[in-house]
């Protein structure tokens, strides 16, 4: 290994979810500065097993900052010191030589620790599927350029759409919100003529699932919007928020 | 040459035009009752294996999805940077279905179906208004309508994009269209679930043997028909742009219980992506072929030059334009920086083995933007603002601005990855192993040579032939599961409405399991002394240096023994920490690493037996003067579809290609 960082991490070791979990310490050696952080855990892995020892279970996959899989909980921040950046994308570099670093796995009731720093995000899916979709059956499409779309609202429903649904934001989040995560579905069709017809019974239902899945309330601390890697904005939540009281006024559903 | 009766492609009569629109009406149905009472197993959830969910569940079967990540919009496609193809011809620039067939066929090099290449292109277009339906995204005009790119192989614009993260995009829409389903209870999603078996009755696929991989239990699940939407086996490569996760295990358990495997050597080594930097590196990153469109590839005229470069001495953007080599626009000037990625990336070998490379590993040349930035773009912006005179600074600001907008999420990755700032200083990119044509064989139903198994999306073989063009792979996925499979499993499953659910206490579930089950033990009990990733690593090595994108005779036989010794050592000396019932990804990956040391060797079998170059295929002995692929039309126009006969034996089966509507000829950009 070509490398000439030597670093101690810290990192939290738990069996499955009913263990009580601790941390447990791991001089690396020879760590090269252009290794991904992840890189960096697959060497310490090697070694482990080499050892006859456990290796650190996490979560990662395509390792490109868009599958949304990683996560680790990185000195006190989602996704490590950078901002705009997942941790499979994080670099050594952006540490120093000596450095000991803390890792964690996401912490939120309603992520549960499955092993070491691999949670289950499972809930997110289940918000998605109480309305984070158009009801178009596969067929009914009419011409893709039947409905003109302000270049505006469809870059903005874009910039909303990116979110990689990695839960970053109910990890930042002191009350384990997912309100950023939901805003950003939430927008991404409010701001679309695709979107309007079900525009009010989307956020009633998502917004229900969210909340009996256990994730906290908004306080509006922002801490989400400062460690979303994809830079998705707190005005979503805003969007969602109108929504939110909108539909609740009118439909007769509330 | 006459085709294997072993493989019937099912292909319909009539003309091309005809052959779908007339299948598609007349293919048998099965009606709604009946419907509730057919299960589907898929497997994986990307592109093909989402839409291919939504799709039959709204159609009211009952469905069950797996995969092997915690959640279906994790799948490989996510990553999927520069666009879809459709032929809508919206540019007005001469596109058609008939022409995206036309470039479709020829950029794989004369060695795809021209069946299924037809139907691909018909059902293009209705893949970008389900998509937009769907509320995907898509770039846009200012006048509202959906805006196009270039990509290569092709002389129109018709890619569909959402900035460099279109198969984000995409599969977000597939996903959400699934999860509605699951939410109607119409889908069962078993997530970090990874099969690990099919399961035949009476010589049909009747379901898999799946591992719940955080309890590490085993299950079995009953399917009256099983859909492999898994992906590729470009990480039989080690370093590819394929996720870490991506893995053959599920077409190779397939492959080993009867569904032959095609052109397996047919391996997309695409031409832009960040090069290798060292040993520690556990993945490649693409720079999306979109890119092209505005980066012009050179190297230095001069060796001097290329040496000084790489001893850090010269400045890349201090070299005059009369000293650099843009080789592409040279060697092929009618295509250029868009020619198909095969010839793009052996064209970017041939300067660096030459010694004209640019890193220090002399495997690298540049992707220059500088130019369109300042003469594309900034012209455009300063003449809309009405900026007169501009100055070259402002220009590359302007410029600038634009590129960022088109390209943004890619370009922050690149200096996140390498460092290096690509607005300031042009991009450094090497070929790498990004997609795979071959996969297992599909007749016109794509079902696979197991009754009642199929393939859909990259993990089949059929649409691409030697070579896929850009921005097609999302076209397949996406076709094969909203609009192909929908109909076509309806030729099998009408006759299936008979078949109750099959007990899983079934002697064949019984069997798998337990096979299944002994293989995991001996993994877990080897004990050995080196990790799966050091086998694996040493794996890619013998395929990239002998089958990548050069290969001969010689090579390919001494890969063959190579991986063969390497496999019978990784059965003596791999060490599988933790038990087999629990959380354990050093076991998942163990698995995938035994199957691929079977497919490597396979691999370099199909290779060695082509004797021709065609496509991503380039065998040393077989070129032109010029140094181009040279075909053998006469002797290897067919589809090699291998059947597994025992260990590490197989049986070639050949499907004779007919071209009754393109005349064939040898493939030029020039």
């Amino acid at each position: 290994m070509s490398g000439n960082m030597n670093l101690t991490l810290k990192v939290w070791r738990q069996k499955n979810k009913d263990d009580r979990g601790k941390f447990e310490t791991y001089p690396v050696q020879h760590i090269s500065p252009d290794m991904s952080f992840l890189e960096m855990f697959d060497v310490l892995n090697e070694r482990l097993i080499n050892e006859g020892k456990d290796p650190v279970a996490f979560d990662h996959d395509c390792r490109e900052g868009i599958c949304g899989m990683c996560s680790m909980f990185i000195n006190g921040r989602p996704h490590g010191p950078l901002q705009g950046v997942t941790t499979c994308q994080l670099h050594m570099r952006s540490f120093r030589n000596g450095d000991t670093i803390v890792v964690e796995p996401w912490r939120a009731t309603a992520f549960p620790v499955i092993k070491d720093l691999a949670v289950d995000r499972s809930a997110f899916d289940r918000v998605i599927s109480a309305g984070g979709f158009i009801s178009v059956n596969t067929g009914n499409a009419q011409d893709a350029n039947s409905i003109p779309v302000p270049k505006d609202d469809a870059d903005a429903a874009f910039a909303a759409a990116t979110c990689i649904g990695c839960g970053a934001c109910v990890a930042a989040c002191k009350n384990a919100s997912a309100m950023l995560f939901v805003s950003a579905k939430v927008s991404q069709f409010a701001l679309l003529p695709q979107g309007q017809a079900e525009r009010q019974e989307r956020v009633l239902s998502m917004v229900a699932q969210m909340d009996a899945e256990g994730f906290g309330s908004c306080t509006n601390t922002g801490a989400c919007e400062a460690e979303c890697p994809k830079g998705i904005s707190l005005s979503n939540i805003a969007r969602m928020n109108r929504d939110y009281i909108g539909a609740q006024l009118s439909t007769q559903k509330a | 040459m006459t085709t294997s009766p072993k493989l019937d492609a099912r292909i319909p009569e009539g003309t091309l035009e005809q052959k779908w629109t007339k299948y598609r009406s007349t293919v048998p149905l099965v009606n709604p009752a009946n419907k509730r009472n057919l299960e589907i197993i898929i497997v994986g959830s990307g592109l093909a294996g989402a839409s291919a969910a939504a799709a039959l569940a709204e159609l009211g079967y009952k469905v069950k999805v797996f995969c092997f990540q915690d959640s279906a919009r994790r799948a490989h496609s996510i990553a999927a940077q520069g666009g879809i193809n459709a032929a809508k011809n919206y540019q007005n620039d001469g596109d058609s279905t008939y022409r995206l067939f036309y470039d479709t066929i020829k950029g794989g090099d004369y060695r795809a179906r021209e069946a299924n290449v037809y139907r691909l292109a018909e059902v293009s277009a209705n893949i970008i208004d389900q998509c937009v339906a769907q509320g995907v995204p898509f770039a846009r005009e200012y006048g509202g309508m959906l805006d196009n790119r270039s990509f290569g192989g092709t002389q129109v614009k018709r890619t569909f994009y959402a900035a460099g993260q279109t198969g984000q995009q995409l599969l977000l829409g597939a996903y959400s269209a699934l999860q509605r389903q699951v939410g109607l209870g119409q889908v069962d999603m078993l997530t970090r679930h990874e099969m690990l078996d099919i399961v035949n009755v009476d010589g049909k696929c009747r379901g898999i043997i799946a591992r719940d991989l955080v309890s590490g239990k085993l299950e079995r699940h009953f399917g009256h028909a099983v859909l492999l939407c898994s992906g590729g086996y470009g990480n039989v490569f080690f370093l590819s742009t394929n996720a870490m996760g991506s893995n053959v295990t599920a077409a190779w358990k397939a492959h080993k219980k009867g569904a032959f495997f095609g052109n397996p050597c047919f391996t997309q080594i695409h031409p832009t992506c960040i090069p290798v930097s060292g040993d520690h590196q556990s993945k490649l990153t693409l720079m999306s072929e979109s890119l092209r469109n505005d980066g012009r590839i050179w190297v230095p005229k001069r060796k001097e030059d290329a040496d000084a470069i790489r001893a850090g001495k010269l400045n890349p953007n201090d070299l005059k334009e009369e000293d650099r080599d843009y080789y592409l626009e040279r060697r092929y000037p009618a295509f250029g920086n868009l020619v198909p990625r095969d010839v793009a990336s052996r064209a970017a070998k041939e300067r660096c083995d030459a010694g004209f490379g640019v890193n220090q590993t002399g495997e690298a040349v540049y992707l220059d933007f500088a130019f369109n930035m300042k003469y594309k773009y900034g012209k455009k912006e300063a003449t809309k603002k009405g900026i007169q005179n501009p100055t070259e600074e402002q220009l590359t600001e302007l410029g600038k601005a634009v590129v960022k907008e088109q390209y943004g999420n890619l370009f922050d990755m690149y200096q996140q990855i390498t460092g290096v700032n690509p607005y300031e200083n042009p991009m450094m990119i090497y070929p790498a192993v990004h997609y795979t044509m071959g996969g297992l064989w599909v007749d016109y139903n794509l079902m696979t040579s197991v009754p009642g198994l199929y393939a859909l999306g990259e993990a089949n073989f059929s649409d691409h032939g030697a070579n896929r063009l850009g921005a097609s792979a999302l076209m397949q996925g996406l076709a094969d599961g909203y609009f192909v499979i929908p109909y076509t499993i309806g030729a099998y499953l009408s006759n299936e409405i008979r078949t109750r659910a099959i007990d899983t206490n079934h002697e064949a579930f019984e069997a798998a399991e337990k096979s299944v089950r002994e293989r995991l033990e001996k993994l877990k009990n080897i004990n050995g002394t080196k990790t799966v990733d050091y086998f694996h690593k040493r794996l890619g090595k013998i395929m990239w240096n002998q089958c990548g994108m050069a290969r001969n005779a010689e090579g390919l036989k001494q890969a063959i023994a190579d991986i063969q010794s390497l496999r019978a050592e990784f059965w003596r000396d791999v060490r599988v920490p933790g038990g087999v019932n629990e959380f354990n990804p050093e076991l998942e990956k163990a698995g995938r690493v035994a199957d691929f040391l079977e497919l490597g060797e396979l691999m370099c079998h199909d290779a060695l037996n082509r004797n021709e170059s065609c496509g991503g295929h380039f065998r040393e002995e077989f070129q032109t003067e010029e140094g181009e692929a040279l075909r053998d039309d006469e002797n290897f126009g067919y589809v090699a579809a291998w059947e597994m006969t025992g260990d590490a034996n197989w049986e070639l089966h050949r499907e004779d290609l007919k071209y009754e509507n393109i005349k064939i000829a040898q493939r030029s950009y020039k």
